[in-house]
């Protein structure tokens, strides 16, 4: 607790002191003395409320708590009723105090959050390691990271080896380990061995800057329901106001009845009459539902994104880098009779031991042991169709099935859904070898725990043909597979689906950010995933998953799902106190104190509400 | 220009919200956002009439008993 809420709780034990003295004492032991406690009460725990009341009607704000305050129990102590004024404007500032406590709470709860903000780096100097802020420290200066240790900036390791915990950016519990030309980030955390780097990007535009950046910023896109209460707000303390003063004059006049009844029941709806459980509650819980999500590695760059999520239904994906890896493996090796799978992959890996293509790689990788290059010799490649190389003296051909007819070698009936590498071994058909991008691990999961989660369609876009597509589609239970397309057609498509999409539901695409940005930008959600590093796709989207699995953005739909759920609680649980008090009290049924309670009470209840939102880790 | 500034003594989500709407309406603000709890206020303002629109920010912010600090 600050001091100064310190101060403000000490004025209230010394003021309940007083009223409980003057509540007890017998009134016969000192004329007035009842009296004298209470007003002494009164003006201990409420003097900084009557004179900020003074203060803001000089300014010409009327509509504010204070001042409604102050009427409020003054008119209490007009109608003589010493116990009610004071007990209430105690009880007042029990419910403020209680209610500073919360926002401070959450206020330190987001801070702790968000506490990835390295506070120094140790950059070599003229041969001295010398510590300064990050922000002094300039691109290819070079930085150590001891043990323990946050990585200040974004830098290459130029040395050393040791395992990273990366949670704070990513949200994945498993560590990382770096060593000699590893990219580091900003917000790692060093875990054991000594680190010298690189930097490579200045603090200002490091990952930690722009994570922090977006996260403290995401809160300025507000909500539709933010908006609606913000606007709720304006209009609901003058029409409460209006109403007690309509509650204190014309029923008696009409009645003929005394006015004090009447103008303690209009008391009673000035107490209730700041709508600032909505105000702080339904932000507060947006707020925790974002850095909620950061938390996840999830990052949402507004709180109008966040509610947009919980509304969609359908999830478009593009294929390659998002549900597939982006990087070519063997999927299945196919020997002719008379030949094993072994010599197969040998001789095409041997065949392409000096090609730097992709598929060439997959098949050393396949291979998997060392190849002696000075076994392959005579190597020439044939544009459009493969190579031929000699391999242990012996020709070996590789390549597509044009290359096979031009040596005049009958190849076997393939599959068309992959990458085939026919090869030819002295002239006889070995057999073939398929290569395939690899579908992601998690893929067929997030699939299944979208549709769990409610969406009701899922797409994919590629530009693989349709035997490949499909494959793909198939395998990972996917609705619609689009195949074929260039990357103009994913636009087109993504605006098809758009107009399929019905009035209240949403439509996002997940793509990785590198070529497809006007289709995120088109979408009404657009989703960059393992963007961790990737300035370009954390610019384009609206919401980044920052490791690559596409498992998130179920994760993301269950988040805002719950943070909807909060800020939906706390807008009906304020709302139906207020208006039932302010009924009652029109009904002379309810006293100040449920007033009191309607109004600070329910405040501080709706602000430990929204902190749940803050919790994200079993979502 | 855009700019960041630290609020002191933000205690009231109502008052910031009346503090944002007062800050966007003075003259040359592009946009204003009060962020309650992050105690902060981001000023997008007109560059040449920035320190004059500061200047007139503060008065806002005086009003809700809130400092704005730089």
């Amino acid at each position: 607790m600050t001091g100064k809420l310190k101060k403000r709780l000490y004025r209230i034990i010394v003021s309940a002191i007083f009223f409980f003295s003057g509540m007890i004492l017998p009134h016969s032991l000192l004329p007035y003395l009842h009296e004298i406690l209470l007003i002494s009460a009164y003006v201990i725990v409420g003097y900084d409320v009557i004179l900020k009341a003074v203060k803001n009607i000089m300014r010409g704000k009327v509509f504010d708590e204070n001042f409604l305050m102050t009427i409020a129990t003054f008119g209490a102590f007009a109608l003589k009723d010493y116990d009610e004024a004071t007990a209430v404007m105690l009880f007042y500032q029990i419910g403020e105090l209680f209610q500073s406590y919360a926002i401070n709470q959450s206020r330190k709860s987001i801070s702790d959050l968000m506490d990835i903000r390295p506070d120094y780096a140790n950059v070599k100097r003229d041969g001295e390691i010398v510590t300064v802020d990050p922000e002094e420290v300039a691109v290819g200066d070079e930085i150590v990271i001891k043990a323990g240790e946050r990585v200040p900036l974004d830098a290459v390791v130029t040395s050393g080896r040791s395992t990273l915990d990366t949670s704070a950016l990513t949200g994945e519990s498993l560590p990382r380990d770096v060593s000699e030309g590893d990219a580091i980030l900003s917000g790692y955390i060093n875990l054991n061995g000594l680190l010298t780097a690189t930097v490579t990007k200045e603090y200002g535009e490091s990952t930690v800057s722009k994570v922090l950046d977006l996260v403290e910023n995401a809160s300025s896109k507000k909500s539709t329901s933010e908006n609606f209460i913000t606007k709720f707000a304006r209009y609901y303390t003058p029409t409460v106001v209006i109403a007690a003063a309509l509650l204190a004059t014309i029923p008696p006049l009409v009645l003929s009845e005394p006015f004090s009844g009447w103008v303690k029941r209009s008391l009673i709806f000035l107490v209730i009459s700041c709508p600032c459980a909505l105000v702080i509650s339904i932000p507060l819980s947006f707020f925790g539902g974002i850095g909620g999500a950061a938390k996840r590695g999830i990052l949402v760059k507004g709180s109008n994104y966040l509610e947009a999520m919980a509304q969609a239904d359908t999830v478009v994906f593009d294929k390659t880098g998002t549900l597939t890896k982006g990087v070519f493996a063997v999927e299945e090796i196919c020997p002719a009779p008379s030949f094993d799978k072994d010599g197969l992959i040998r001789a095409a890996a041997f065949a392409e031991c000096f090609s730097s293509h992709p598929i060439a790689a997959s098949l050393r990788k396949a291979y998997g042991m060392d190849i002696d290059q000075s076994l392959v010799k005579n190597v020439s490649e044939i544009a459009g169709k493969g190579l031929s190389a000699e391999v242990d003296g012996i020709t070996v051909h590789a390549g597509n099935k044009k290359l096979m007819e031009e040596i005049g070698v009958i190849c076997q009936d393939t599959p068309d859904y992959a990458t085939v590498v026919h090869v030819a071994y002295d002239g006889k058909y070995m057999g073939y070898i398929l290569i395939n991008d690899v579908i992601k691990d998690d893929s067929a999961a997030a699939i299944a725990d979208l549709k769990a989660s409610g969406i009701k369609k899922t797409v994919m876009l590629t530009g693989d043909n349709k035997a490949a597509g499909e494959r793909v589609g198939n395998m990972l239970g996917l609705d619609k597979v689009y195949t074929q397309l260039l990357p103009g057609d994913k636009v087109d498509k993504v605006e098809e689906l758009l107009k399929e999409q019905g009035e209240n539901s949403k439509l996002a695409f997940v793509g990785d950010g590198i070529n497809d940005a006007p289709v995120l930008a088109r979408a009404d959600i657009g989703i960059a995933m393992g963007a961790l590093g990737s300035d370009a796709a954390i610019e384009a989207a609206d919401i980044v998953i920052m490791t690559d699995e596409p498992s998130k953005i179920a994760t993301a739909i269950r988040i805002s799902k719950k943070t909807l759920s909060i800020a939906r609680q706390n807008t009906v649980f304020a709302l139906v106190i207020k208006i039932g008090v302010m009924i009652l009290g029109a009904l002379n049924m309810a006293n100040m104190w449920a007033a009191v309670f309607a109004d600070v009470g329910v405040a501080a209840i709706a602000i430990l509400n929204s902190l749940r939102a803050l919790n994200t880790s079993k979502l | 220009m855009k700019k960041t500034f630290k609020l002191e003594d933000l205690d009231c989500a109502n008052c910031a919200a009346a503090m944002e709407r007062g800050i966007n309406a003075l003259d040359g603000v592009n946009s204003a956002t009060v962020n309650f709890m992050g105690m902060k206020l981001i000023l997008d303002a007109q560059d040449e009439k920035f320190d004059e629109v500061l200047k007139a920010a503060k008065k806002v912010a005086a009003k809700y008993d809130t400092t704005i600090v730089g």
